[in-house]
């Protein structure tokens, strides 16, 4: 019953926190929104009646023309609904509701590589990128981080545990954009082995792209697991010290088991809970950390997506690319509750 | 959590090594920020922006130093703005004369050399340049005369080497030269040996004579740039921009931003925290489903639109940071004021009938301080990266010249992928070291003040 009303408010706030999500980006964009759409219409109708000879001909003076086009751009604005203005609560219940079913429209300028300019079709083509990128480096930075720190904390207070927890300390302040500058400085400056933009310069249809791609993502994601896993390791360091503390450890200890099997079999069992919830959120918070990393590396996923949107100004795309972002975000910050609450008892979901 | 005295705070802290080390580090920043507040004029923060300020700079220039680690001297770019002026008058004819002296000692030639001047004469009047090399050898290098007007009037103009009379001018003494000077540039010339076309180094006069008839004419600026490969101790960036200037205004504000968002973070934090605590019960609930909303909200993606949106002004950006910063402070107090609220003392006073606020600052915020200072330290590093960030893609405010955007103009010219290292290292270093100050000082902090961390 007590599960059952957590997830269920869990469920309720996530959905709230989405909405609030949404509205608050429809607001913030919304008054530039109607500006654009205009134009566009009127951009659609002028181009359609100076393609179509007939029409244009029909007309006997200039204001006589430009009476039809407005009259047909308030027939479509009608059509659309967009006569009333974007913060009427008809419109923005409207847009909301189309974002919800993952309708976002066309975007403006930006399109995908295969040239459509369906923000969903754009969002499908990079999501997959981003999350090769990042999914990776997180998995390669949480193994490496947790043999790392189940060592240091096996040896805890020598020099392996000492250089972890320094590395881990000074690696966290140093900001992944900037350490991917210096390593394009490095790689494909000084040393030229790696291209200096990961976006690969052949067509996605061709039979190489694979190749070229993953080529192209070896320096990001060298940087990213550079940068991470310090951390990583310093945190499953600690879990695992406090860990090590307990009685059933010791009882372990004392009945002769070695220490190696004690480590690896027993307390990094019993880490478990914390490290898969840290595992959930940083899958998730990759995502919102690769705007600036996607940036720098020119990697032509959901970040640089979203950056070249907001550059142009390219509201359907924001919108879309947000409600995307948030919707990762709070399922990830949802798995982590849920697996905390599941595998740790202790933890009192109702408070 | 046990109630610590400011005093044991501060002996404790004193133990510590890291947390000295921080200090150290930011006693050290303050002392730069001061320094620039005071020293650099507050004009070059407005011209940061202005290219006209800077374009008697060399355009990516290395930092001077790096002639320590090299065998062949790259040369110095050089301002000479103050010349040796002698006045002479033969008859009617008055002559100013400045003299520059430069010590040229490097193993390349300089891009260029320029002579900037501001004449007030009246009449007609000539202009004559000409070098003493280290040799002795005397060149001619241009003689010209101003524009004729009646009365007193002011001249500027700016002399460059690459000019094609100056280059003429050169051509008719080419024969003191054993080389050809064909397709040779004038500094290329002006600066080399006589017999090959190596540089000559040693002391190098340039001598600028006006004449004119009348005797009030003067030279009221005047000076020669050397146009060099390097420049100042941080170099310069593609704008021309000595990055010094740009790297010490960025201290300042990088403490400014760290510690006004994480100190207004804190306090919001804090204050809501601890009333939901202690006023329980239905006000916590909602206070804490609307933190869990803030909580929720994807950061970057909101900072981006709410910088492009609303706006980018250096002030207005950190409340933003704020509105993203004091939600994980407010759970921590919330729940640290719920423990103290059922202590004695606290409950009796309740009883005696004090008021809530009252009992909310004098007895439960007192016990919270020393947690608040320790998160107040540990959040500085992230509001500090993620101003960079923002200032990264372009977002930040443009007339600041904050460590972040240094690496956002870095970024745009391609700076990394052109090797120019000065340019990218240097700001990247200073957030780093500024965050890890911040980082020391919070980590020693928080051993202190939960003690469940040491070990």
């Amino acid at each position: 019953m007590g599960l059952k009303k957590y997830v269920a408010t869990r469920v309720a706030t996530m959905f709230g926190v989405l909405m609030v999500t949404l509205l608050l980006t429809i607001i913030l964009v919304g008054s530039n929104m109607d500006t654009i759409l205009k134009q566009g219409i009127s951009f659609q109708v002028r181009s359609e009646i100076t393609e179509n000879q007939d029409i244009a001909k029909s007309f006997s003076s200039v204001e006589e023309f430009e009476a039809f086009i407005d009259d047909q751009i308030k027939q479509r604005m009608k059509l659309l609904g967009l006569e009333e203005p974007w913060h009427s609560p008809q419109r923005i219940g409207f847009t909301m509701y189309k974002i919800l079913t993952l309708d976002f429209g066309h975007a403006t300028f930006l399109t995908s590589d295969s040239g459509s300019s369906d923000v969903r079709e754009i969002i499908l083509e990079k999501l997959p990128r981003t999350i090769l990128l990042f999914t990776t480096a997180t998995i390669i930075i949480s193994v490496i981080g947790i043999f790392l720190g189940a060592i240091s904390s096996n040896r805890a207070g020598s020099a392996i545990d000492r250089i972890t927890s320094s590395f881990a300390i000074i690696s966290s302040s140093f900001p992944v954009w900037w350490i991917g500058m210096l390593m394009i400085f490095l790689f494909s400056f000084a040393y030229q082995i790696f291209p200096a933009r990961a976006t690969p310069s052949i067509a996605p249809s061709e039979p190489g792209y694979i190749l070229a791609l993953l080529y192209h993502m070896t320096l990001p994601l060298i940087t990213i697991v550079m940068i991470g896993f310090g951390s990583w390791a310093y945190l499953v360091r600690n879990f695992m010290v406090g860990i090590m503390q307990e009685d059933f450890i010791m009882a372990k200890r004392t009945m002769g088991i070695n220490q190696k099997k004690i480590i690896y079999r027993h307390a990094l069992k019993n880490a478990a809970p914390p490290i898969i919830t840290i595992l959930a959120l940083s899958l998730s918070g990759s995502l919102g950390g690769a705007i600036i990393t996607e940036a720098v590396f020119d990697w032509p996923g959901m970040g640089r997506l979203y950056f070249e949107a907001i550059t142009v100004m390219d509201l359907p795309v924001i919108i879309g690319a947000t409600y995307i972002l948030t919707v990762f975000f709070l399922i990830s910050i949802f798995i982590a509750d849920l697996l905390y609450g599941y595998f740790d008892p202790r933890v009192k979901t109702s408070r | 959590m046990s109630s610590i005295t400011p005093n044991e705070i501060k002996q404790e802290f004193i133990k510590s090594k890291i947390g000295i080390v921080g200090v150290g580090i930011l006693v050290v920043l303050v002392i730069i920020s001061v320094a620039t507040v005071v020293a650099i004029p507050n004009d070059t923060l407005k011209e940061w922006n202005n290219p006209v300020s800077w374009i008697s700079h060399p355009k990516t220039a290395v930092p001077v130093w790096v002639n320590y680690f090299l065998s062949e001297k790259i040369p110095e770019h050089k301002i000479l703005d103050t010349p040796n002026v002698i006045y002479k008058k033969s008859g009617d004819m008055s002559v100013i004369s400045h003299q520059f002296g430069v010590n040229f000692d490097y193993d390349q030639f300089p891009r260029d050399f320029i002579y900037e001047f501001t004449a007030k004469y009246s009449g007609s009047s000539l202009l004559q340049m000409s070098v003493i090399r280290p040799d002795g050898l005397q060149l001619d290098l241009i003689s010209t005369s101003l524009p004729d007007s009646d009365s007193t009037s002011i001249h500027s103009e700016r002399i460059f080497s690459t000019d094609e009379i100056l280059r003429k001018n050169i051509m008719l003494q080419s024969g003191k030269f054993a080389f050809s000077s064909e397709g040779t540039s004038s500094e290329d010339i002006v600066f080399s040996e006589t017999t090959r076309n190596q540089p000559l180094r040693g002391n190098y006069v340039f001598i600028v004579n006006m004449y004119g008839l009348n005797s009030e004419n003067e030279i009221l600026e005047s000076r020669i740039i050397i146009g060099g490969k390097a420049f100042g101790i941080m170099g310069t960036d593609e704008l021309r921009r000595d990055l010094a200037i740009g790297l010490l205004w960025g201290t300042p504000l990088a403490l400014f931003i760290g510690l006004a968002v994480s100190i207004a973070s804190v306090i919001t934090g804090l204050l809501y925290g601890v009333y939901a605590g202690y006023k329980g019960k239905k006000t916590d609930e909602v206070m804490m489903r609307f933190n869990d909303v803030i909580y929720a909200l994807p950061a970057l993606p909101f900072l981006i639109i709410l910088s492009v949106t609303i706006s980018n002004s250096i002030f207005v950006m950190v409340g933003f940071l704020m509105i993203f910063g004091w939600v994980g402070v407010a759970k921590v107090s919330r729940s640290m004021s719920m423990q103290i609220k059922t202590r004695g003392y606290v409950e009796a006073a309740s009883a005696m009938g004090q008021k809530n606020s009252k009992i909310i600052l004098k007895h439960i915020l007192p016990q919270l301080l020393p947690y608040a200072f320790a998160s107040i330290a540990i959040s500085v590093p992230a509001a500090i990266t993620t101003e960079a960030g923002l200032s990264f893609l372009g977002l930040g405010d443009p007339s600041f010249p904050t460590w972040g955007q240094l690496l956002h103009d870095a970024n745009v010219y391609g700076a990394a992928s052109r090797g120019l290292w000065w340019w990218i290292i240097p700001p990247g270093v200073m957030i780093a070291v500024t965050g890890l100050a911040f980082v020391f000082i919070g980590n020693a902090l928080d051993a202190i003040v939960n003690p469940k961390l040491k070990r």
